[in-house]
């Protein structure tokens, strides 16, 4: 086990290499560049250059590269062009509220879309199956944008029963410990901070789930149905096994191997669904970050950011194959 | 009284779309306790979808099952689900044909086997995992200990088929069902198997009804057989009764196209002509008659009755194999 880890770890170093080529290239093939973008409307031809030579963007780009990896390896990702900050600080700072978003999204996700989808494939072309389906691929299909601001409007807006935006009311004195808002509270006894925090977190969470939960729900009972059909569910039956250790033991276990393959990839496109969501709900996480250092040029923030949200899925992608080895003992072999 | 008794056992299916269908069509045979029925036929004949619907195990939806199966006098045809469930592996044990897709992958063997024990007697893990050892050991497997541990990947196909059995004679069922059990087994391997369940059957007196389309199985295990044909029973006889005078000519036609091996060199196979396909329905003949040698006019107008023919034997058939043509030699396994 250990050595399958370490040889997946290992495998990760030329992705993550090759990716910070297309990275650093990719930018670069932007129009404008984070000179015009600094200097704004005072931006000449002369004074482009100028600031270009003083961002070492003036040198060949395998030069920048190169220099750029040099000091990536010793774990120096640059300044930020905007704020002149470590872009690691920045990441760093911001990183608690896209991960504590993230993980709530991924927690409703799995823990609805997993009993769901099971719960469709058990009642499969009855009506609930057929809401199910229905329902999931609207799910798919509403992007996460409009998701956001139709709850926002209808709850937090119409009704008032969740916070429209941000992530803790600007009244709630909250002692930063984490920087995850609702752990925060609990570690400091402040629960009022940690029930605030929640009342912000859900709206944001559920937009955010939605694509996720609509496609493990789908895979869920897709892969359910498959083991339904398999000869040892008929064996288990034929045992006269209580129907209940038929579901745990036999049809979930096998059911949830595809699943977890799913969770991973949905992962990696939570982050993507991250950016926007924290956009609608003025979340101020890793999304605003992001979009600032779009619309500026920051190359070293984007590359840092972009690197990170890389080895995250790998990372994550890993954790998946774990878990595959885990539940299924011929990986393991 | 009979252990088992079938009555006029009859299997719909139903499937949107299409006009109902009769799998099984008024199927009836006898099973006593220690004694050896056989159930043969081509594929498609429904000898598996009799032993599916004796258990139990066919789909609830799209099937309707007719007729009685009744076991010590109580029809398991009028049990509930629940009812069913407490037979199933205590009265009733099942072995299935292909013994790798009939355990479950991601279980260790030790559970596959403990659960019925702990379902059936009510043991305790610990307790059941000495038991199973036992039971491995009964079924020849070598080292049953360590293979309690193993998953069935680990296992040669007759070790998993093994395996099966054990898990079927766990709780020491009165009637056990096989179906095909050594059909994706090596040659070598099936005769092991074959004297295995024979052993067992008859040091416990064990009731088992034998399902092949394996002649050489018939010849070896059963005291009676009933030939199956399109869903019926063509023909029903004693063993020896049946391979030295075969009435029926689809069964002697199935005896008459096993290769020999005392044949003249160069000898021409016989096969049956045609496929199960080429069937006319029975209310409209025999369904036998588009493939049949001896087929008269009167063979695809009325419907054969079932002869009552004298030494138990039943036949169903206008224009039976004259007793004296050339019968086939017993094959002895």
């Amino acid at each position: 086990m250990l050595r399958f880890i370490v040889r997946r770890l290992l495998q990760a170093i030329p992705t993550l290499l090759i990716l910070s080529v297309l990275v650093f290239a990719w930018l670069r093939s932007l129009p404008g560049g984070p000179a015009g973008a600094l200097l704004g409307d005072k931006a000449t031809p002369e004074k482009i250059e100028a600031l270009n030579k003083v961002l070492g963007l003036d040198q060949p780009l395998y030069l920048q590269y190169f220099k750029f990896l040099g000091r990536v390896l010793t774990g120096d990702f640059g300044n930020s062009l905007i704020s002149g900050e470590s872009v690691l600080t920045e990441i760093g700072r911001a990183l608690p509220a896209t991960i504590e978003l993230s993980i709530t999204a991924l927690f409703f996700a799995v823990a609805l879309g997993i009993p769901l989808g099971y719960l469709a494939a058990s009642n499969k072309g009855r009506f609930l199956d057929n809401f199910t389906v229905i329902g999931t691929l609207v799910g798919v299909a509403v992007p996460v944008f409009f998701l956001g601001i139709l709850l926002k409007i209808v709850f937090a807006q119409n009704l008032g029963w969740f916070a429209p935006s941000s992530r803790q009311s600007a009244d709630i004195d909250a002692t930063r410990v984490t920087g995850f808002a609702t752990l925060d509270g609990l570690l400091t006894g402040e629960f009022d901070a940690t029930l605030d925090a929640l009342w912000h977190l859900v709206l944001p969470a559920v937009a955010l789930a939605t694509i996720p939960l609509a496609i493990i729900v789908r895979i869920t009972r897709a892969s359910v149905l498959d083991v339904l059909n398999e000869d040892f569910v008929r064996t288990a039956n034929a045992k006269g096994l209580t129907g209940q250790v038929v579901r745990r033991r036999h049809v979930l276990r096998n059911a949830l191997l595809p699943v977890s393959t799913t969770i991973g990839l949905q992962t990696g496109l939570l982050l993507g669904g991250a950016v926007l969501t924290e956009k609608v709900f003025v979340w101020g996480g890793i999304g605003s970050l992001l979009a600032q250092g779009i619309e500026r040029r920051d190359y070293p923030r984007l590359q840092a950011l972009i690197l990170l949200g890389a080895a995250v899925y790998v990372l994550v992608n890993l954790l998946v194959d774990i878990s595959y080895a885990l539940i299924d003992p011929r990986v393991r072999a | 009284m009979a252990l088992l008794e079938v009555r006029d056992l009859t299997v719909t299916f139903q499937r949107k779309g299409s006009a109902p269908f009769n799998a099984v069509d008024g199927v009836s045979f006898d099973v006593d306790p220690g004694q050896t029925v056989g159930l043969v036929g081509e594929s498609g004949c429904g000898k598996s979808v009799t032993s599916l619907a004796i258990m139990g195990l066919l789909p609830k939806r799209g099937n309707r099952v007719g007729g009685t199966v009744s076991y010590e006098g109580t029809d398991l045809l009028t049990l509930s689900d629940r009812q069913m469930r407490d037979r199933r592996g205590r009265d009733l044990g099942m072995v299935f044909q292909d013994p790798l897709s009939s355990l479950n992958p991601v279980i260790p063997i030790g559970i596959q086997v403990t659960e019925v024990l702990e379902r059936h007697r009510g043991m305790a893990r610990k307790k059941a995992m000495v038991e199973a050892a036992g039971l491995l050991d009964k079924v020849g497997i070598p080292d049953p200990t360590r293979r309690l541990t193993e998953y069935p990947h680990q296992l040669s196909g007759g070790m998993r088929q093994r395996a099966l059995i054990a898990i079927a004679l766990a709780v020491q069922p009165r009637l056990l069902i096989a179906d095909e059990p050594t059909t994706a087994l090596d040659v070598t391997i099936q005769a092991q198997i074959l004297a295995l369940l024979k052993e067992l059957v008859t040091d416990s007196g064990t009731a088992l009804i034998m399902i092949t389309h394996d002649l050489g199985v018939v010849a070896g295990l059963c005291d009676e057989v009933n030939v199956l044909y399109a869903g019926r029973v063509v023909e029903k006889a004693e063993r020896h009764e049946l391979f030295a005078q075969p009435r029926h000519p689809y069964t002697h036609g199935l005896l008459a196209s096993i290769p020999r091996l005392d044949g003249a060199r160069g000898e021409r196979l016989n096969p049956i002509r045609g496929s199960v396909s080429d069937n006319i329905p029975w209310d409209t003949g025999c369904a036998f008659a588009p493939r049949c040698p001896n087929a008269l006019e009167v063979c695809t107008q009325v419907t054969p009755p079932q002869e009552d023919i004298g030494g138990g034997r039943l036949l169903r058939c206008h224009n039976p194999v004259r007793p004296g043509t050339p019968a086939v030699e017993e094959v002895s396994v």
